[in-house]
């Protein structure tokens, strides 16, 4: 292990101080809200006493630093709270909603990281081709289609007209019931299960969302990938490889490639991290039981606990997700480690 | 709820005659026929248990479709096409009879032999229990059930098996009705209890998750944020048994995509649609556009601020308003105009038409003999949650009142501050509000909306003869005598002094393609009891 390990801890540990300031600061921010829980869910016909009622119940009537050291006392025993519009844990909310988010975005990551690299490595091959021009007009529609659009035309085109795509219901059709429980992908759920037929339900139900998603995303790792590739094959040791009389291969692929390779992942964790929270409005087209959704909601109706757990499961996933991603370099970039800390 | 999906499959299986799984894998959405129907709304069910704090609107669908009342109301045909609860006539649910004593004072109800779902008899110990609880835990349920008189456990007596006792402090025509909300539902009190804990008293814990009545479906399935799955309850006695053997509800947010599902005929009702919508689908299918009764659109002017404090800024602003124009934008022209009605008040019919109609001239004269001849500027307040209607409405009456000397500026609040702005701390000079009744009465509708300091009297109002006669009319008899002068009366102060200009009288949408039966209720949800597969 050696460096590489010790580098890797390090990041752990360094997550720990950055997670403590996200529950002080999602605390704070959702008693700053505007807005009042207790007025919200004592109803619209409540009277002074019935809100005082909820207020009390809730909790809401003590004074901050001691609603502070309570919740702090609940999250130490692995209690988010209870979310007062689902009227569930917190967490259970979270482990529910949290996998279709995350099933939705993997797949749409794939989907256009399968499209968006090669494009990206060939328009920067080929620049001025019609593989660039083909490349630059993606770029430019996925940047400029607001994905609830992009979601609409798709539904009307595959579902309304054509009626070949499923109904947008969400993760499954009502006839089929949910794969039992594994991970709450239903992808991987089914497929443990040996459930070919709700496999193959699921995935059609992903499909038309998942696009949306990638051509959103799509624009930016197709335009870092081949800027990357761009300033890779002009760098001197690609020139050094050229005069060295390496395979056209060899040179594009094991060393060009290689290198250009760290900014596009980059680009593809900020992508992911941004795309989770920013997929609402794909959520409410297609139905999809999401968390963006459910943060909006639990936002609207200023939802402490729910807006509090979001916040702390985005925090967890990014640190996780920063954590893979240096990871990741240091498969690309053996130097990873031995320089920084 | 957690179901497993074996366990699901097989209660299923058994249910169903023929041994038929009843989600055929294979079954494609649009197959859904006799057996099945499919409703989709962009509403989100919170809880089954309406009695809970935190339960929202959507959630009283439960509690109108898997619980019984001991008494309903009854269903008339709407002028416009489709029916509607009849408001003055009450039916039995699970009463069988009921008798009220000459001082009006005691109700005794007689129960029928009715069976919770889980086999055991319903009887008047579960009435009371569940009663005790509805004005006992706090919160919306409470401030429901003091609406009929119904404030304290001491009133409801279960005097045998059979037999249940409401006792009032006062005779009200309001105590029946409201016995026929949705809020005091019958709950099977044994199980209840059996499922209660000390700090958990009234069970809401497994009630949130279970629904445990002797209503016409229960709920098999509960995926909360997707759906819910309603099926039959066969042994049900409170009226004639429903066609449909299982109804999905189904959650999609999205406008656009309910929209495409029903046109393409893959679900059978799309609930709540939004004006637009239901304005263009109507040529395509059956579309229900039904007046919510007791609910009015308004434009309030705060009588506590300047310069709405003068009378004639109230009018001339109720004389500005281009009502048709803002009934065919923001309504799309569904519901019912309030505006153009004769000055001469000869009935009691509400939400009514105003003697106002849009007349610059009048607006400008009424401006000119106010204080503020000159004009002045004000903020006018709408609620983000509400835009729907609010944005486009406000933009119409900035733009007309800006014709009489009036700038206004609009603000936008969010959904979450909007009550507390408008009608707790009543503070916006200058807003649109909207407040609907369940009880259909003029009175009922005066006590909140008109009555100082109450709840949606987001205007300030006070009027001394308005006060008292709503507290002399609430729980008087309509067919009393003195009744309609009073109600007349009051309609008559209100038009002159305009704390609120009525806009329209809102619908609610309900698309149906593959079904019929849908029936319009007073609490905004679909009563599922109702509908049966098309041409049924």
């Amino acid at each position: 292990m050696g460096a590489r390990g010790r580098a890797t801890l390090v990041r752990v540990l360094q997550a720990i101080p950055v997670i403590f300031g996200v529950i002080v600061i999602s605390f704070i921010l959702t008693r700053a809200l505007p807005g009042d829980p207790a007025v919200q869910f004592a109803g619209a016909m409540a009277t002074d006493e019935s809100i005082q009622q909820v207020r009390e119940t809730l909790g809401l009537d003590k004074p901050l630093p001691q609603q502070f050291v309570l919740y702090l006392s609940q999250l130490a025993q692995g209690d988010l709270g209870q979310s007062l519009s689902t009227g569930r844990p917190v967490l259970t909310d979270l482990a529910s909603r949290l996998p279709a988010s995350l099933e939705l975005t993997l797949v749409a990551l794939l989907l256009s990281c399968l499209v968006s690299v090669p494009l990206g490595v060939l328009a920067a091959t080929r620049p001025g081709s019609w593989v660039d021009q083909l490349c630059r007009l993606l770029v430019t529609a996925g940047v400029s289609l607001p994905t609830f659009f992009t979601g609409v035309v798709l539904i009307y085109i595959f579902y309304y007209l054509l009626g070949i795509a499923p109904s947008p219901l969400g993760r499954l059709d009502f006839v089929y019931l949910d794969p039992p429980r594994v991970t709450g992908f239903f992808l991987i759920d089914s497929a443990l299960a040996g459930d070919g037929e709700t496999w193959f339900a699921a995935l059609r139900q992903l499909i038309l969302p998942a696009c949306t998603l990638a051509l959103f995303t799509l624009a930016p790792i197709a335009r870092m990938t081949r800027a990357a590739m761009l300033s890779a094959l002009s760098a001197d040791y690609i020139r050094t490889a050229r005069a060295a009389g390496l395979t056209r291969g060899k040179i594009l692929y094991g060393y060009a490639f290689r290198n250009a390779l760290l900014p596009v992942v980059t680009t593809l964790g900020m992508v992911f991290s941004f795309v989770l929270g920013a997929n609402v409005l794909v959520e409410k087209v297609f139905a999809w039981p999401g968390i963006g959704s459910y943060a909006v909601e639990a936002l609207v109706a200023s939802d402490y606990a729910a807006v509090q757990g979001f916040v702390l499961s985005m925090a967890l996933l990014f640190v996780l997700l920063n954590l893979v991603i240096d990871l990741a370099y240091s498969v690309i970039d053996p130097r990873f480690g031995t320089a920084a800390k | 709820m957690p179901t497993s999906r074996r366990q699901f499959l097989k209660t299923g299986a058994a249910l169903t005659a023929a041994g038929i799984l009843p989600f055929a894998r294979a079954l494609p959405a649009g197959a859904a026929t006799g057996d099945t129907l499919v409703a989709v709304s962009a509403q989100t069910i919170n809880s089954l248990d309406l009695h809970r704090s935190g339960t929202n609107r959507a959630s009283y669908a439960v509690a109108v479709n898997c619980y019984d009342r001991l008494v309903t109301f009854g269903t008339k045909q709407v002028p416009g096409g489709g029916l509607s609860y009849d408001y003055s006539t009450i039916e039995p649910e699970l009463a069988e009879s009921w008798q009220i004593s000459k001082d009006g004072l005691t109700i005794t109800f007689k129960l029928k032999d009715a069976l919770f779902q889980d086999g055991s008899p319903v009887t008047a110990e579960d009435v009371k229990w569940s009663f005790d609880r509805a004005v006992t835990v706090g919160g919306f349920p409470t401030v429901q059930m003091k609406a009929g008189g119904l404030v304290r456990p001491e009133q409801f007596e279960a005097v045998d098996a059979k037999t249940f006792v409401v006792r009032l402090d006062r005779p009200s025509k309001l105590s029946l009705p409201d016995l026929a909300v949705p809020v005091p539902f019958i709950i099977n009190a044994t199980l209840a209890k059996a499922n209660a804990t000390e700090a958990d008293p009234w069970a809401t814990e497994y009630l949130h998750k279970n629904t445990i009545g002797s209503g016409a479906f229960k709920v098999i399935r509960w995926d909360s944020g997707q759906q819910i799955v309603y099926e039959r309850y066969d042994d049900w006695v409170g009226g004639p048994l429903p066609a449909i053997k299982r109804v999905i509800m189904r959650e999609v947010p999205s406008a656009a995509t309910q929209r495409a599902l029903i046109e393409r005929g893959d679900v059978q009702v799309a609930f709540d649609i939004p004006d637009k919508d239901a304005a263009e689908l109507a040529d395509k299918m059956t579309v229900y556009s039904t007046p919510i009764e007791n609910c009015i659109h308004c434009l309030c002017m705060n009588t506590n601020f300047a310069p709405f404090t003068d009378p004639d800024v109230r009018k001339a602003v109720a004389y500005a308003v281009p009502y048709e124009a803002i009934f065919q934008a923001a309504a799309y022209g569904r519901g019912a105009p309030t505006w153009g009605g004769s000055a001469e008040i000869t009935d009691t019919a509400w939400p009514r038409k105003s003697p106002y109609d849009t007349d610059l001239e009048k607006a400008k004269a009424h401006m000119a003999k106010s204080g503020y001849a000159d004009g002045f500027e004000t903020t006018l307040s709408i609620s983000t949650d509400l835009a729907s209607w609010m944005e486009p409405t406000a933009l119409l009456v900035q733009e007309a009142v800006g014709k009489i000397g009036i700038k206004v500026t609009i603000e936008k609040i969010p959904g979450a501050n909007w009550r507390t702005a408008s009608l707790v701390e009543k503070r916006l000079p200058f807003h649109l509000e909207n407040f609907g009744g369940w009880l259909n009465t003029p009175d009922y509708y005066f006590f909140w909306a008109y009555q100082k300091d109450h709840l949606f009297n987001s205007s300030n109002y006070f009027n001394e003869e308005v006060e008292a006669l709503t507290d002399e009319t609430l729980h008087m008899a309509v067919d009393d005598p003195a009744y309609a002068p009073k109600i007349q009366r009051m309609f008559e102060i209100v038009f002159e002094d305009l704390p609120r200009v009525p806009l329209w009288q809102p619908a609610l949408n309900v698309a149906v393609n593959g079904a019929s039966g849908y029936e319009f209720w007073f609490h905004r949800q679909l009563d599922i009891r109702s509908l049966a597969p098309a041409g049924a």
